[in-house]
C-alpha cells in the first residue's frame, strides 16, 4: 500500500535526521569539547569545577563533559577507545599504563605539582553518630565489625585503602609478620568489595557494613548532599594524590582546563568540595567546607600521615610489590583471607 | 503450505540476513566461548572453586528456581482468574460484585505486563526505596538479605507463566470438563485429571522463560544487592565486576557457564513439556 | 456463603493482593517519589541539559535499533516460514537465543569482538577509524541484540497461519516479488508487525545492562536515560526518579497500544474467519 511506503520513507528520513542531529549537537560549542575521564568520586566536584572554569576567560565557551567510574575501569576504557581529552585518575600507575600505550605524553608529570591535581586522605566513613565507636585501625579488627572497601581489581580507592591499612598495622606491630596477621583479621571483616569508591559509599549508605573506607572528600560531599553519614580520620592515614594529564593530541582547551585545576582558583573550588589543598598551590585560607565534620576546621592534621613515596617506595615500586596479580603482598593476603 | 527451495533472490537475502545475524549475535557469543575455552579447564576450574563465584551461581539458581515454582502456581492461578474468572447466575449484590470483578479483571490484564514496560533499573530503584534502609513499612530487606532479590526476580518474571497459560486456557474446550461433571466427577478431580494436564505444557514453557530470565537478571539487582559475596551477590553482578576489573577470561568463563545452565534448563523443560504433551 | 463462593473470592483475593503488593505498590511509588517535590520541581529537572541529552540518546538509539530489527525481523520471518533449507530449524531456535542471555553477557560478547584493546575486529576497525564500543554503534548493536527475537516471534505465527494462497494468487496474476510483498504480505501481517515493533521499542527504551558495558557513559553526550538513572540514584535521586517516571510512562503507553492492537488483531482475524 502506498501509505505504508510513504510512512516508511518518512520514518527513515526522521531517523537519519535524529542520527545526524545527535552527533552535531556535541560540536556546537565555540572552543570545542573537552572530554574528561575521571575516577568515580570526581563527578560532583567536577560539576563545580567545570562551572567555575566556564566563568573564566580561558574557559568561556568550552564544553566540558565527564565520564566517571572506577579508576582501573576508566583507564581500560580509555585504552579501549573511550573519548578522552583529559584523564583524572585515582593513582599514578593508572596514568603510567596510559603512557605505555601512547595515550599520554611521557613528560606528563614534569610540572609544579608532579602531575597531581587533587589531594585527600583515607578516612573511615561511619553511621551517623558512630554507634559502634570506630575510631582506629584496631577497631576494624574487632570481631563483628563489618568493613566495606572497594575491590583493588578495578578501584583506585581500594588500593589506597589497603595500603593505608597495611601501613598502619606495620607501624603498630613493627613487623611485616605482625602487619600480615592484622590484615588477616581485617580482610576477614570485609563484607563487600564494590567495584569503585562511589559504589562503596553507595553500598554503605544503603545499609551495608558498619564502616566504609573511602576518600575523605567523598564522605564530605556525601554529607554535603544530605546523606546521613559521619567520618573519622584515623590517627594514621595515607596521603592520597590523584594524578591528571591531557591525552596526546588534546586541544588547547584541555590544557587550559588542566592548568585551571592546578591554579589557586581551581584548587579553591576543589577544596570547597572536600579535597585537601595541594601543598604547591597557595589557596590562602581554606574557609568553611560544607559537609566536613567541623566545617570551620575541615582538614585536621593527621598524627601519622604516611605517603606513598616515603613509606612505600613510590608507586612504581609499590604497585607491583603490593598489587601484582600473582605475587603482590596484598593480592596474596586478600586471596588467602578475604571471605 | 508449499515447501519452496530458496531461489537466488531469497538465497541472497538470507545471506545478507545471516551476515547481520552473525556480526550481531553469533560471533560475539562465539567470542565468549572461545575466550573461555582459551583459558582452558584451569579457568573454569578456578571459577567454580572460587567460593565467591560459586556462591553467586548457587544463590542465583536457588532464587530462580524458587521464583519459578512460585510463578508456576500463582501464574496459573492468575491466568485462571483472568480467563475462567467469570461467574454466572449471580443475583442482586452478587451481580454487582461480579460486574465490579469484571472490570478488575481488565485492569489485572494490563497490570500483568507492567514488568515488561518498566526498565529493570527503575524496578531496582523503587524496590530499594520500598525494601531498603528507608522502607516506609520498615521492611529492611535490602541490601543485606536475599528476600529483596526474591521480590525483584518475582517482579520481572511475573508475566511469563501467565501469558503462556492464558491463551491455552482460552482455547480450552469445556466439553470434556462438562462431560466429566455430568458423570459425577468432583471439581478437584476434573481440575487434576483434565484441566491441569492440558495446561502443563504451557506452564512448563512459561517456567522455562521465567527461569532463564531469573538467571540473567541484572538491572533490578544492581542497586538492590549490596554485592556482599556469598550473601547477596548474584551471577550477573559478579560478571559485571569481572568486566570492570578487565578480567575478561573469568568473565567469559562465567558467561559460558550461565549460557550452558540456561540452555540446559530450556532443553530439560522442553523435554518435560513434550513428555507431558505426548501423554494427552 | 457456599464453599464454592468463598473459594472463588478467596482465589480472587489472593490474586489481587499479590499483584497489588508486587506490582502496583512499586509502580505507584515511582509516581509518588517523582512528584514528591511538586510538578514544578519535576519540570525543572526535565530542563537540565544532561537529562534532556539522556532522553534524546535513548530515543535515538531505540528508534534506530527497532527499525533495523523490523527490517531484519520481517525478512527473516519470511525466509523461515516460506522456504525450506538446511539449518532452518536451528536458525529459528537461534533467533530466540537473545531472550535467555543476560544483558551483561551481551555487553561482554560485543566487547570481545569489537574492543580496540582486545577484540577480534577491534584493532583493524580502529585503524580504519571506526569506533564501535564506547560509541553509538556499540549501543545500537547492544540494543539490537536484546530486541532481536521480538518482531520475529510475532510475525512468524501470523505468516504461518495466513498461508501462501493470496501470495500465490498474486504471483499467478503476474505480480513481481516486491509488489506481492508490499501489497499482499505486509498488509496482512501489519498488526503483528506493529505489535512486535511496539514490544521492541518498550524493550529498547528500558535496556540497561548491555548498554552500560559498551557505552562511553559521558553525561550530556552518550549516557542513556537508564544509565543516568543509576548514576544519579544516590546523589540526586529526584533526577533518577524523574527519568524513571518518563521511562515508565513511555513503557505503559506502549503497553496500552499493544493491548489495543491485540484487540484489533483479534477483531480482524475474526473478520477473516
Amino acid at each position: 500500500m502506498k501509505s505504508i511506503k510513504v510512512t516508511a520513507a518518512l520514518v527513515a528520513v526522521g531517523v537519519l535526521a535524529l542520527a545526524g542531529c545527535g552527533s552535531s549537537s556535541s560540536a556546537s560549542s565555540s572552543k570545542g569539547t573537552v572530554n574528561v575521564v575521571g575516577f568515580s568520586t570526581m563527578e560532583q566536584p567536577n560539576q563545580k569545577e567545570f562551572a567555575a572554569f566556564n566563568a573564566t576567560t580561558a574557559g568561556k565557551g568550552v564544553k566540558l563533559q565527564g565520564a566517571y567510574g572506577a579508576s582501573g575501569t576508566e583507564r581500560d576504557a580509555v585504552l579501549g577507545g573511550q573519548p578522552a581529552d583529559e584523564v583524572h585518575l585515582s593513582l599514578e600507575p593508572d596514568v603510567a599504563k596510559l603512557v605505555t600505550a601512547g595515550k599520554v605524553a611521557k613528560d606528563w608529570d614534569q610540572n609544579s605539582t608532579h602531575g597531581i591535581c587533587t589531594n585527600t586522605i583515607v578516612t573511615f566513613g561511619v553511621k551517623s553518630g558512630n554507634p559502634k565507636h570506630i575510631t582506629s585501625w584496631d577497631d576494624l579488627l574487632k570481631p563483628g565489625v563489618q568493613i566495606v572497601t572497594p575491590d583493588p581489581g578495578s578501584s583506585g580507592s581500594a588500593k589506597w585503602n589497603l595500603l593505608a591499612a597495611y601501613g598502619a598495622y606495620l607501624q603498630e606491630t613493627g613487623s611485616a609478620a605482625g602487619a600480615a596477621a592484622d590484615m588477616k583479621k581485617f580482610l576477614g571483616n570485609v563484607v563487600a568489595w564494590p567495584s569503585s569508591g562511589r559504589d562503596a559509599t553507595t553500598a554503605f549508605e544503603n545499609g551495608t557494613g558498619d564502616v566504609v573506607l573511602s576518600y575523605e572528600n567523598e564522605i564530605i560531599q556525601a554529607r554535603a548532599a544530605g546523606q546521613s553519614i559521619d567520618y573519622v580520620d584515623p590517627s594514621t592515614s595515607l596521603l592520597i594524590e590523584n594524578p591528571c594529564a591531557v591525552t596526546t593530541g588534546a586541544s588547547k582547551a584541555a590544557t587550559d582546563f588542566l592548568d585551571y585545576q592546578k591554579s589557586a582558583a581551581g584548587q579553591k573550588v576543589y577544596v570547597s568540595t572536600g579535597f585537601r589543598p595541594l601543598p604547591s598551590v597557595n589557596v590562602g585560607s581554606v574557609g568553611t567546607v560544607q559537609g566536613a565534620m567541623d566545617p570551620s576546621n575541615p582538614f585536621p592534621t593527621i598524627t601519622h600521615l604516611l605517603t606513598i613515596d616515603k613509606d612505600f617506595g613510590g608507586w612504581a615500586t609499590a604497585d607491583s610489590k603490593y598489587f601484582d596479580e600473582t605475587n603482590g603482598i596484598l593480592t596474596k593476603l586478600k586471596a588467602a583471607y578475604s571471605k | 503450505m508449499s515447501a519452496r527451495r530458496l531461489n537466488r533472490g531469497a538465497g541472497l537475502g538470507l545471506g545478507i540476513a545471516m551476515i547481520w545475524f552473525s556480526l550481531l549475535v553469533l560471533l560475539p557469543l562465539a567470542a565468549i566461548i572461545v575466550k573461555a575455552a582459551g583459558g582452558g579447564a584451569s579457568t573454569f576450574g578456578h571459577i567454580l572453586t572460587e567460593s565467591e563465584t560459586r556462591d553467586a551461581l548457587l544463590l542465583t539458581v536457588k532464587v530462580s528456581i524458587l521464583v519459578t515454582v512460585l510463578n508456576m502456581v500463582l501464574g496459573t492461578l492468575i491466568a485462571w482468574e483472568l480467563v475462567r474468572g467469570k461467574a454466572t447466575g449471580a443475583r442482586g449484590a452478587g451481580r454487582v460484585a461480579e460486574w465490579v470483578w469484571g472490570k478488575v479483571r481488565v485492569v489485572i490484564d494490563l497490570v500483568i505486563d507492567i514488568p515488561f514496560a518498566l526498565p529493570t533499573i527503575v524496578a531496582g530503584l523503587v524496590l530499594l526505596s520500598l525494601y531498603g534502609p528507608h522502607s516506609p513499612l520498615g521492611l529492611h530487606w535490602a541490601p543485606t538479605t536475599q528476600k529483596a532479590i526474591l521480590v525483584a526476580i518475582a517482579f520481572v518474571t511475573l508475566p511469563f507463566v501467565v501469558r503462556t497459560v492464558q491463551p491455552v486456557l482460552e482455547e480450552l474446550d469445556t466439553d470434556v470438563e462438562d462431560a466429566a461433571a455430568s458423570l459425577g466427577a468432583g471439581r478437584l478431580t476434573i481440575l487434576r485429571r483434565i484441566v491441569l494436564p492440558a495446561l502443563l505444557p504451557a506452564i512448563f514453557a512459561g517456567a522455562s522463560l521465567s527461569f532463564a530470565r531469573g538467571l540473567s537478571e541484572y538491572g533490578s539487582l544492581v542497586l538492590l544487592s549490596s554485592n556482599s559475596p556469598h550473601r547477596t551477590e548474584t551471577v550477573s553482578v559478579r560478571l559485571f565486576a569481572f568486566i570492570e576489573q578487565s578480567n575478561t577470561a573469568s568473565a567469559a568463563a562465567l558467561a559460558t557457564i550461565l549460557l550452558v545452565v540456561a540452555l540446559l534448563a530450556i532443553v530439560v523443560l522442553d523435554l518435560v513439556q513434550r513428555r507431558v504433551a505426548s501423554h494427552e | 456463603m457456599s464453599r464454592e463462593l468463598s473459594g472463588r473470592w478467596l482465589r480472587r483475593l489472593i490474586v489481587v493482593a499479590y499483584l497489588l503488593l508486587l506490582i502496583l505498590w512499586p509502580t505507584w511509588y515511582v509516581v509518588k517519589n517523582t512528584f514528591a517535590g511538586g510538578f514544578s520541581a519535576f519540570w525543572d529537572i526535565l530542563q537540565m541539559p544532561e537529562v534532556q541529552s539522556a532522553l534524546e540518546v535513548t530515543v535515538r538509539i531505540s528508534v534506530i535499533a527497532v527499525l533495523i530489527n523490523v527490517v531484519f525481523g520481517v525478512w527473516v520471518s519470511m525466509v523461515i516460514v516460506r522456504f525450506r533449507f538446511p539449518g532452518r530449524r536451528v536458525l529459528s531456535a537461534l533467533i530466540d537465543l537473545p531472550l535467555s542471555v543476560s544483558p551483561v553477557v551481551v555487553g561482554l560478547a560485543l566487547m570481545l569482538v569489537y574492543s580496540p584493546a582486545y577484540g577480534w575486529f577491534g584493532k583493524p576497525l580502529s585503524s580504519a577509524g571506526i569506533q564501535i564500543v564506547f560509541a553509538t554503534p556499540g549501543m545500537v548493536l547492544a540494543t539490537c541484540f536484546v530486541t532481536l527475537p521480538l518482531v520475529v516471534r510475532e510475525v512468524v505465527p501470523v505468516l504461518e497461519e495466513l498461508g501462501e494462497d493470496q501470495e500465490e494468487a498474486a504471483r499467478s496474476l503476474g505480480a513481481g516479488t516486491w509488489q506481492t510483498f508490499w501489497r499482499i504480505t505486509v498488509p496482512s501481517i501489519r498488526w503483528a508487525l506493529i505489535y512486535g515493533l511496539v514490544l521492541s521499542l518498550a524493550r529498547a527504551l528500558g535496556e540497561f545492562g548491555a548498554v552500560k558495558v559498551v557505552s562511553s557513559r559521558i553525561a550530556g553526550q552518550s549516557m542513556t536515560a537508564t544509565t543516568l538513572v543509576e548514576a544519579r540514584s544516590q546523589f540526586a535521586p529526584h533526577e533518577a526518579y524523574a527519568l524513571s517516571f518518563l521511562l515508565a510512562f513511555a513503557g505503559v503507553v506502549c503497553l496500552v497500544i499493544v493491548a489495543l492492537l491485540r484487540a484489533q488483531a483479534t477483531r480482524s482475524l475474526g473478520e477473516k474467519s
